[in-house]
């Protein structure tokens, strides 16, 4: 029998409704896979009872005839969802023993789908990071490595870090991240995997632990196009807790996906053609133009103008949002507390969030606080708000011409941990390419194109209008099936 | 525009973040490195342009306006809000003297 962790969620699904394994198997042979693999760091917590209880559902589902759209899936979900009765701390301090008393709305849909939870998945704090090396639980190392004998443990990006290396190392077949500004589609780039982060307002933020509300949407993680379809499927819908939740309906990704792209149009964005970027990755990039031709698309050249301001808005954007997000980490009602000696209400407010945050979110919190500080506001919020409309209406322009943009993921491929983590500035420039999409709301997604000279994964990215997953998804699959990308990291954990 | 010693312990004040003299003196280059590369955002001509309110057009809901319209985020689950609680008396949150 084939080794089920090598399965597919599709893989997995069908073959459990077949009758080929039990749901149990499946779980069990997952759990064996995460309890394996602590040298990779990939969960804060694990939670093998969560997925024996719900795969021993499935099986008895199954006897019963009435199976759900997930059953026999376990899955990881990232620390930044809130699960009930299991510690949810966003990888940060200050979190740390916050055991919720409910459950997302995205994390409870997979659940009533029939999913169960490997464990809480290891990330950057507060998901504000490109590396995974901001985390109060330690960086999670990608189970990739160089070729040649360099041993120098990698990045898995960030910040659903834990998630990326956790399905590149075959824990999980599939899991939850979360993207702000690239922190789904950049370390599925760094590992080999697809991701993909939906239209803003697809997937309901109740219950997520908040980093900048304007831009943060859920997605889904996974080895492959068709897995992170069915995914995002039992994820995205109209939520009232979230009142910026899409009241439509959920589109059939799965049954939608084709790769026949005749009639579509891909743009290639001139301005992310960025000085310094790898031959490899310019290479990839036209490798990606040839296939997307190939599977019948038109390539037209587009221009998005204000792509070079989109960085610069977005450390002005999300490090406000943040820090008015996260003034509610206060001492009070839940989490870390720190009462120096004698001290007042507000010495333990700034006590506990000294304390309680990292070093990273200290930073953007300080950032924050003065843009929006009484004096600078217009000058840089108001002004940053005006430039993500220009960033907007830039793309809006471009879908006069063409219907899907093909870019690099990132600039790189994945960096060795430390190589960056003294310099804020370089570690932003990772997300060069995936802010400006976030910032306009849009869907997007990274499919594993290649690998680099060091033989690491390289990803390509695709950028929809507006509620066109099914457009993003159709080009991601007419990658993938020509890339053929089949290579793994080879296991040392 | 760049960030002296006194603003950023003014700043932390203001985010209520504890810091020690040498952890401001860290964070005065940081913040203006960062301060520094947003501030190209200033050569954008943006007179003619409105600020981003939302980036998916969407209409403000109202709910119905009856006690406990939402069960989750209703009353009555005051053991639930306090579960976490650091300190808790009485059925409150627990917090130092505030009056002397």
């Amino acid at each position: 029998m084939t080794e089920l962790t090598n399965l597919t969620i599709a893989q997995i699904r069908d073959g459990f409704r077949a009758g080929d394994f039990s749901a149990r198997d499946v779980a069990e042979g997952f759990n064996a896979n995460v309890a394996a693999a602590k040298l990779l760091n990939a969960f804060i917590v694990e939670t093998p009872d969560h997925a024996l209880a719900a795969a021993d559902a499935a099986d008895k589902d199954r006897a019963a005839g009435t199976l759900k759209p997930l059953s026999g899936v376990p899955i990881g979900m990232k620390d930044l969802f809130a699960t009930k009765g299991v510690q949810t701390t966003a990888a940060s301090h200050i979190l740390e023993g916050f055991v919720p008393e409910y459950e997302s709305s995205v994390s409870q849909k997979l659940w009533d789908a029939g999913a169960g939870m490997l464990g809480k998945l290891n990330m950057d704090q507060f998901a504000m990071g490109s590396s995974n090396e901001t985390s109060y639980f330690g960086n999670v190392i990608s189970p990739w490595r160089r070729g040649g004998g360099d041993n120098a443990p990698l990045t898995p990006g960030g910040s659903s870090g834990g998630s990326a290396a956790a399905i590149a190392a075959h824990l999980c077949p599939g899991a939850t991240g979360t993207d702000t500004g690239g922190s789904i589609r950049q370390p599925a780039s760094f590992a080999g995997i697809a991701g993909i982060k939906p239209t803003y307002g697809r997937c309901s933020r109740w219950g997520i632990v908040a980093f900048a509300s304007s831009l943060d949407q859920a997605g889904p993680m996974a080895r492959d196009v068709q897995d992170c379809a069915i995914l995002l499927e039992n994820m995205a819908g109209f939520d009232p807790k979230d009142s910026t939740s899409l009241n439509m309906p959920v589109p059939q990704w799965e049954a939608g996906l084709s790769a026949d792209l005749k009639g579509k149009r891909i743009g290639i964005p001139k301005e992310y053609r960025v000085d310094g970027m790898p031959a490899e990755i310019d290479a990839l990039w036209e490798q990606g133009i040839a296939w997307l031709k190939d599977a019948g698309a038109e390539i037209v050249s587009v221009s998005l103008p204000h792509t070079k301001y989109a960085l610069p808005a977005y450390y002005i954007v999300a490090p406000a949002e943040a820090s008015s997000n996260l003034a509610r980490y206060d001492g009070v009602r839940y989490g870390l507390r720190d009462l120096p000696d004698g001290a007042g209400l507000q010495d333990m407010y700034a006590a506990t969030r000294a304390a309680g945050f990292g070093a990273e979110v200290k930073r953007r919190i300080m950032i924050g606080t003065y843009v929006l500080s009484a004096g600078f506001y217009d000058a840089y919020y108001t002004q940053a708000q005006k430039v993500r409309t220009l960033i907007a209406r830039d793309f809006d322009a471009a879908w006069e011409s063409c219907d899907l943009l093909l870019t690099p993921t990132a600039p790189s491929a994945a960096f060795a941990l430390g190589e960056k983590s003294d310099d804020p500035l370089a570690m932003y420039l990772n997300d060069v390419f995936t802010v400006p999409t976030s910032l306009a709301g849009l869907p997007a997604m990274s499919v594993p194109g290649g690998l680099d000279a060091g033989g690491l994964p390289l990803g390509l990215q695709i950028i929809g209008k507006a509620f066109d997953e099914q457009g993003v998804l159709n080009a991601g699959l007419a990658i993938e099936q020509r890339a053929g990308f089949a290579a793994r990291a080879e296991k040392w954990w | 525009m760049s960030v002296d010693h006194a603003t950023v312990r003014k700043i932390a004040s203001l985010a209520r973040i504890a810091a020690s003299d040498a952890e401001v003196e860290a964070m005065v280059p940081e913040l203006n490195n960062i301060l520094g590369f947003v501030e190209q955002l200033g050569e954008v001509d943006t007179s003619s342009v409105e600020p981003m309110t939302a980036v998916i057009p969407n209409t403000q809901r109202l709910r119905d306006d009856v006690v406990n319209a939402d069960p989750l985020t209703g009353g009555g689950v005051q053991s639930k809000v306090l579960a976490n609680a650091p300190a808790r008396e009485h059925g409150f949150f627990g917090v130092p003297k505030v009056i002397e």
